[in-house]
């Protein structure tokens, strides 16, 4: 596991997150490499343990050679990024219309119950965030569904969340 | 041409338009009116507000005006019921979150948004919710924030982005949790911050200072020019019962486009400081007395007469802002002429005149202003613009954003707000050489010859990489300009400045221009308040002394016209120490520094910028005229009442005129053959040693932002931005400070010429190693010495 760092304005990103940060960079004309910032902010994130700071923001902004507020704009625009800190696994739980014809509620009760939380809150042990999830996270095919971390996680049955959650542990 | 131009109808009314001008910029041309809050002529279009819906013909659904490019045949109802109907729904929506706090708010009266919902709102709100509510920020000294009023219309954020070139501020969260701000808490670094307060359409950003003392339609409205650099911005002045209240840009499109600097727009905050003199006074023992302006003209010609009697009229010099008034400088250089003395002159930062006799009648940009954001390749030499005329900054940033290659010479990197090369000479000696081998490299290129005084130089000097790139890059550009900028004039070697800079721009075939520092410096010049030459360039057959050798071997007596030589001069310590010295020191001033109250023995109060009549001649030569905005504080009187009343008493003749304008007028008629021509013509230079190697830590200095004259120091606002907070700090690079083991040392002590001060220190890279960069202008400089030389430094 890597260690939780919280980097102050002089410091640069490490290695292993800008060599992430490049292959998005790669993706886009030289000249529009601010385009990579959603996905510099998603790696930045993840290596931070869930959350952005404004220091980590700066850094991005100085990597992709833009001004530290369009990188606040972004990230405070967008849902997944989280800009305040939360718990380590951030677990979102679609209850948009066909999760919730298939029992989406009862799945989100039962990560409740179990961490403890309610919607919105961390864990006391900065595990696990559970995110208020405001929009369909799109696979209607196989709900209920949750997110953790950005991945897909579905068809799910209380029993099958308690076996994802334990791998969390 | 022809195929340009297509028609199209508006309200029924046939309209010329160009291919490519949207609806709204049509309209606007024929007068017709679409409401509009997001749209602004100078900004990008955002489309966001959609205020400026408009029918069009065979568009199934209303379009923005603002974001609809015209084409031929095109019909637009903006009136129509559709087009109404459209209007006064998006004004609801607006209105939705907006507060009506109208009678509290400083925007009432000049409200776009109020305004327009007069027109377009509905008497009775159906909203019934909760209106959202934000919390200000604090962005600094010179904009306030209300930004529950904010209606995200984003014209700050793209003034930030595309004027200013520094994006401050910016909208962050969505939806109802959109807001604007700057997210981190910060104050607002641009030279041009308080121009949001110009675009904002609302109350969210206002001017801070004037916040709260006045309504608008209270006020009335002076037009005046900018008293502070060579731009000769136009604006207003708002006043109220005879006091200037706040200043807001008046549009010249030639000059400063709908722009005002931060400068010019709360410099006015600093005229009414409690260091202004409010009546005439005399010294006696020790002691201030308030007198008459009878006694005080009195006094004042008995104590010239009695120093012309004992010890000849050469032993008074008189100095002169470069910021006062063509017909302040004309009167002033009169006088002393009348007297018997030429010692006269504006230029107090100064130190080499060498070259005086060859220089040019007047300072000149050598174009006008417009054509700069046209240059391919610009070289400015000793100066950055950006700080010291703003406004010509951001007609470089435009010529930047438009491909052109900008490069700089300077003692120090600046903070720039576009793409350029920014070269670096830690001494004057190494600027100069720069310049030698910039010359050298377009001498080869072009196999030109240069003037004999410069030969042998050239010959010494070596050229490298960096300084070929500059010469090619003059040398291929159509249209390019090499720029002495104001900041030059402070060096040593200043005539080699000006002889090599005027070399490279005749090499490179390009314009040369000259800026000075101060708001009339060309005005200064060609009404002759220098000490070689009088009225338009005529020489004076009795030349006097230059400003740095009027103090250097001190005079008797001293006139001084709204300067404060102490903080101004080239070397301040001499200039402090000839004020302590002098019999009389006779100062017309708007303000009196405690220093100035200790050294001068008659204060003469003078009318301030806003409240005299008057001419400046700015940098490309225009001549504005403008006339008095505020009522007079207390005794004060104009400058040009003052000089004229002085030489009726001191018996000298032909000044007798009755307005600011007779004396324009006989100026502008013996003008009238002066071409301004920046040409430098068989140039003498001083004899100067460039292979001996000074290693001894140097002083570099150049003039702040809000240093600049006597009341932009005294404007509280400026003062507390950043550029005013840094000013008097003491700079090292780094490197250096761990040299002289100051690298963790949290003040300075610094020691010139024996006198030594403290300052805060602080490490910053974009000055030169074996340098220390202090200001010049900057209150608690007064015991320093030159602004360029040895100086020594030590942990304190």
């Amino acid at each position: 596991m890597i260690e939780k760092v919280i980097l102050d304005q002089q410091t640069v990103l490490p290695s292993e997150v800008l060599a992430k940060i490049d292959k998005h960079i790669a993706k886009f004309p030289p000249e529009h490499k601010r385009s990579a910032m959603i996905g510099a902010l998603t790696v930045v994130q993840h290596f931070n343990k869930g959350y952005l700071t404004v220091a980590l923001m700066d850094a991005v902004a100085d990597y992709l050679d833009m001004p530290e507020i369009a990188v606040y704009e972004v990230a405070s625009f967008y849902s997944m990024f989280e800009t305040e800190e939360v718990g380590e696994n951030s677990i979102s739980v679609c209850t948009n219309v066909s999760c919730m014809l298939r029992g989406a509620d009862a799945i989100l009760h039962h990560i409740e119950n179990r961490l403890g939380i309610q919607v919105g809150q961390s864990t006391e042990d900065g595990k696990f965030y559970l995110k208020q999830e405001e929009e369909c996270l799109a696979a209607c095919c196989n709900a209920p569904m949750m997110q953790i971390n950005h991945e897909y996680y579905e068809n799910l049955t209380p029993e099958k969340v308690d076996e994802i959650l334990d791998q969390f542990k | 041409m022809t195929d340009d131009i297509i028609t199209i109808e508006i309200d029924g009314r046939t309209l010329q338009a160009r291919k490519g001008q949207t609806v709204i910029q049509v309209a606007d041309e024929a007068g017709i009116h679409i409401p509009r809050f997001c749209y602004h002529k100078k900004l990008s279009v955002a489309a966001n507000c959609r205020m400026c819906l408009v029918e069009m013909e065979k568009a199934p659904k209303p379009v923005a005006a603002c974001a609809t490019p015209v084409m031929a045949g095109m019909k637009i109802k903006t009136r129509s019921e559709q087009a109404r109907e459209a209007q006064k729904g998006v004004m609801e929506f607006l209105l939705i979150n907006h507060p009506l706090d109208c009678p509290i708010c400083d925007q009432g009266g000049e409200c776009e948004l109020q305004d327009l919902a007069l027109g377009y709102g509905k008497d009775v709100s159906r909203f019934t919710e909760a209106k959202r509510v934000v919390f200000d920020e604090d962005i600094g000294p010179l904009v306030s924030t209300d930004m529950t009023r904010c209606i995200h219309c984003t014209r700050c954020v793209r003034f930030g982005e595309e004027i200013a070139g520094l994006r401050e501020l910016g909208a962050t969260g969505r939806g109802e949790n959109m807001r604007i701000g700057t997210y981190v808490k910060k104050a607002m670094a641009s030279e041009l911050s308080g121009n949001v307060i110009d675009v904002c359409p609302v109350g969210a950003l206002n001017n801070k200072p004037y916040r709260f003392s006045a309504r608008t339609w209270e006020l009335s409205q002076h037009a005046v020019i900018s008293p502070h650099d060579c731009v000769g911005s136009n604006f207003y002045l708002h006043t109220l019962r005879g006091k200037v209240q706040r200043a807001v840009p008046r549009e010249n499109e030639a000059i400063n486009e709908t722009w005002l600097a931060d400068r010019d727009r709360f410099s006015c905050h600093g005229i009414y400081s409690e260091q202004r003199i409010a009546q005439p006074q005399l010294k006696e023992r020790g002691k201030w007395r308030k007198v008459s302006w009878d006694e005080a003209i009195e006094v004042t010609v008995e104590r010239l007469q009695s120093v012309i009697a004992s010890r000849g009229s050469e032993t008074i010099g008189a100095l002169i802002s470069p910021s006062a008034t063509l017909e302040e400088h004309y009167l002033f250089q009169c006088l002393l002429r009348g007297i018997g003395s030429s010692n006269i002159d504006h230029r107090l930062q100064q130190c080499d005149f060498s070259h005086d006799e060859t220089m040019p009648v007047a300072p000149w940009l050598g174009m006008d202003l417009n054509a700069v954001e046209n240059l391919q390749a610009v070289l400015i030499v000793g100066g950055n613009p950006r700080k010291d005329q703003p406004l010509l900054g951001h007609r470089l940033r435009k010529a930047a954003l438009r491909g052109a290659a900008i490069m700089y010479v300077n003692h120090r990197a600046y903070d720039l707000n576009h793409l350029a090369e920014q070269y670096l000479a830690a001494t004057c000696d190494d600027l100069v050489i720069q310049l030698a081998a910039i010359a050298k490299a377009l001498m080869q290129k072009t196999n030109r010859a240069v003037p004999d005084a410069l030969q042998g130089l050239l010959e010494q000097v070596e050229v490298d990489e960096q300084q070929k790139t500059i010469a090619e890059n003059l040398h291929k550009a159509d249209r390019a300009l090499v720029l002495i900028g104001s900041q030059a004039s402070l060096s040593p070697l200043y005539s080699y400045i000006v002889a090599l800079s005027h070399c490279i721009a005749s090499l490179a075939s390009v314009s040369f221009g000259t800026i000075h520092i101060g708001a009339n410096a060309t005005g200064a010049c060609l009404a002759g308040a220098l000490p070689h030459r009088k009225v338009a360039g005529t020489a004076d057959e009795q030349p006097g002394l230059s400003a740095h050798k009027m103090l250097q071997s001190a005079r008797r007596a001293y006139l001084l016209f709204n300067v404060e030589p102490e903080l101004e001069a080239w070397d301040t310590a001499t200039a402090h120490r000839a004020m302590h010295e002098a019999e009389a020191i006779i100062a017309i001033s708007n303000f009196a520094s405690p220093t100035m109250r200790e050294y001068a023995d008659i204060l003469l109060p003078l009318a301030s910028f806003a409240e005299t009549d008057g001419t400046y001649i700015n940098a490309e030569g225009r001549w504005q005229s403008f006339t008095a905005a505020a009522k007079i504080q207390d005794d004060a009187q104009p400058g040009w009442k003052i000089l004229r009343l002085l030489a009726d008493r001191l018996n000298v003749s032909d000044l007798a005129f009755n307005s600011a304008a007779a004396i324009s007028k006989v100026l502008r008629e013996q003008c009238r053959n002066v071409v301004l021509n920046n040409t430098v013509a068989n140039i003498k230079l001083p004899q100067h040693d460039f292979s001996a190697h000074n290693r001894r830590l140097q002083r570099i200095a150049d003039i702040p932002i809000y240093s600049t004259d006597a009341v932009v120091r005294r404007s509280l606002p400026l003062q507390q931005t950043i550029d005013g907070m840094e000013a008097d700090k003491a700079s090292i690079h780094p490197q250096t400070a761990a040299e002289y083991k100051l690298e963790t040392s949290e003040y300075v002590s610094v020691t010139q010429n024996g006198n030594t001060i403290e300052f805060s220190l602080q490490l910053n890279e974009a000055i030169p190693e074996g340098c220390i960069w202090i200001g010049l202008g900057v209150p608690g400089t007064e015991a320093l010495g030159p602004a360029f030389g040895d100086i020594e430094v030590s942990a304190s």
